[in-house]
């Protein structure tokens, strides 16, 4: 009799909706819309960027003299010219410096607090590099402005310190801490057991770490270094603030320089809204929009490839 | 059977005066913090015997094989007092840690198959020793993988990963890794655990060839791997070292403690 009871409970039991079920449902639900809006957040951000800049780039922009003249004289009145050859090379001295500078030290912080720092002073690294992170761009770019303008131009005896070299260094010292956590991440996420393995070999810390430990984690490694790159790259107030401003074929690092994001940021409130110049600006933010998602889509094919091999 | 005379024989011809010691354990402790892993242990291995340590979980075994090749060094809350002395030098007394582990090879639980490749794997070691002429390394490769049974099956992908080959293949990949470097003294740290029973067998045989060139010790849960392989057997039970005898007396019932006989028996553990 009870057993029968049982049975016919536990089968109503499987087809009846109770609480635990719908608020599972419920959630998921939720966390589909959150996870999709990220999806149409960013689609709306693009479509956005190429709606402003599309009739430019359809229409009037000379694809030679948008890449390869380094002439930005968007206000001119009688010929305005809109060549991005010195913000490209603006945008890749000072990122290309940035990293020189940043990654040796990054990798070399990562190993450190990895695989030498122990206990609290690994602890008190940590924070500390990540509290990095938190300082505002306009902070690092009146840093630039402030210190190390007049130190650039005492130790070197240059006219003006608001350069490549300046902006590099605000640059290195604001990619570090992301690059030094990622890298620090990857070498966290190789197994012990090969550490164990490469010292039983006889290999010494080193050896170990050189030969075991950052092949094991090279991919992370390189992802990590990228997505250093994509911040030199993308930063904006801190690098208008740095680097002088000035259009410029960069041909050492103590020349003045204005980069691709700086350039947006400075002149796009003062531009009539569908204006040429409006549009061009547009159809740098677009040129920036490529390049930042091929840098972080190889980031993240080789974060893939990690977990593959 | 066979195998077991052979043993007889073999020990019987050396003879228990002239045995040479290979490593001797003089009150040895080892503590992690407060807690004792292993309690004030003696005992000797003699050169070219297979020492088996058995005991349940947590009786100090893999602590035992630590201090050996002093990675407790590498691990700050590990400390080791006593005496252990290899080729009749105490181990601290080699200020070249790297080197006196260089001497010893060591093969884990779980199999390491370091993420490169399987000829890299089996000559990390020679090449951390400076060796890069091709045909040294090449002979290295074929030797090595022979002897752990593992060359007839990887010798067309020597270039392949050597973290993708499976479980079994990737422990005698361990196994010829740790040979690479010519090991005076072979540790085995429950290498059957994620292997089958094939493998383990073919294992097993390879150990028992390697015997006549070096000194090997398998710590093992498996009591019967124990039996079949080690000529004397150690049983340690909760950090305390309870005796060590001839494996053939120990399986015979004629032990000096009578923990060893009721664990070897299958009475508790």
């Amino acid at each position: 009799m009870s057993d029968i009871t049982a049975a016919t409970t536990a089968e109503a039991a499987g087809d009846r909706l109770d609480k635990n079920w719908m608020i599972d449902k419920g959630l998921q639900a939720l966390m589909f819309i959150c996870g999709f809006s990220a999806i149409i957040f960013v689609l709306g951000i693009f479509i956005f960027v190429f709606k402003e800049g599309a009739e430019f780039v359809a229409h009037k922009m000379d694809f030679a003299e948008f890449f390869f003249s380094p002439k930005w004289r968007p206000t001119s009145l009688s010929n305005p010219t809109y060549g991005i050859l010195a913000l490209i090379a603006g945008t890749a001295a000072i990122t290309a410096l940035s990293m020189a500078i940043c990654l040796p030290f990054s990798l070399g912080a990562a190993v450190f607090i990895g695989e030498f720092a122990k206990g609290k002073t690994r602890e008190y690294l940590k924070i500390l590099i990540e509290l990095l992170a938190a300082i505002p761009s306009v902070v690092w770019g009146f840093i630039g402005l402030a210190i190390m303008n007049p130190f650039i131009i005492k130790t070197f005896d240059v006219p003006i310190g608001l350069n490549v070299l300046n902006s590099s260094l605000i640059l290195a010292l604001m990619a570090a801490p992301i690059v030094t956590s990622l890298a620090e991440d990857a070498l966290k996420a190789v197994p012990d057991a090969y550490r164990e393995a490469a010292e039983a070999l006889g290999a010494t810390r080193w050896q170990m770490i050189y030969k075991v430990i950052i092949p094991a984690a090279k991919n992370g490694l390189l992802s990590a270094a990228l997505l250093g790159v994509g911040r030199a790259f993308g930063e904006t107030m801190a690098v208008l603030m740095a680097s002088g401003h000035s259009i410029n074929m960069p041909t050492s690092m103590f020349d003045s320089v204005r980069a691709l994001t700086a350039t947006i940021a400075a002149e796009l409130g003062e531009t009539p809204v569908g204006s040429d110049h409006y549009q061009a600006l547009f159809a740098i933010g677009i040129f920036l929009f490529i390049i930042t998602f091929v840098i972080n889509l190889a980031a993240d094919l080789i974060v893939r490839g990690v977990r593959k091999g | 059977m066979v195998s077991q005379a052979a043993r007889a024989g073999d020990s019987a011809k050396k003879g228990a005066a002239n045995r040479k010691v290979k490593l001797s354990v003089r009150n040895l402790t080892i503590r992690y913090g407060d807690v004792v892993a292993l309690n004030n242990a003696n005992l000797d291995i003699y050169e070219n015997e297979v020492m088996g340590v058995i005991g349940p979980a947590n009786s100090g075994k893999t602590s035992f094989l630590n201090a050996i090749n002093r990675m407790s060094d590498m691990r700050s809350n590990m400390t080791v007092e006593g005496e252990i002395t290899f080729n009749g030098v105490n181990i601290r007394d080699w200020r070249n840690v790297y080197a006196l582990r260089s001497r010893i090879g060591v093969v884990f639980p779980l199999p390491v198959g370091l993420p490169m490749t399987i000829y890299d794997n089996v000559t990390l070691s020679p090449r951390l020793r400076g060796i890069t002429d091709k045909r040294v390394l090449d002979e290295t490769v074929e030797r090595c993988l022979t002897r752990a049974a593992l060359w007839d099956e990887v010798k067309d992908r020597l270039n392949h990963l050597g973290s993708m080959l499976s479980g079994g293949q990737q422990q005698r990949l361990t196994i010829a890794r740790a040979l690479s470097q010519d090991p005076d003294l072979l540790m085995l740290d429950e290498f059957s655990i994620a292997v089958d029973p094939v493998t383990t067998m073919r294992i097993e045989d390879v150990l028992k060839e390697l015997k006549s060139q070096m000194t090997i010790i398998l710590v093992t849960n498996l009591v019967q791997q124990a039996n079949r392989l080690a000529d004397r057997t150690s049983f340690f039970l909760n950090g305390e070292h309870v005796e060590t005898g001839e494996t053939e007396a120990l399986f015979e019932g004629r032990t000096q403690d009578q923990r060893t006989r009721d664990y070897i028996e299958g009475r508790f553990g």
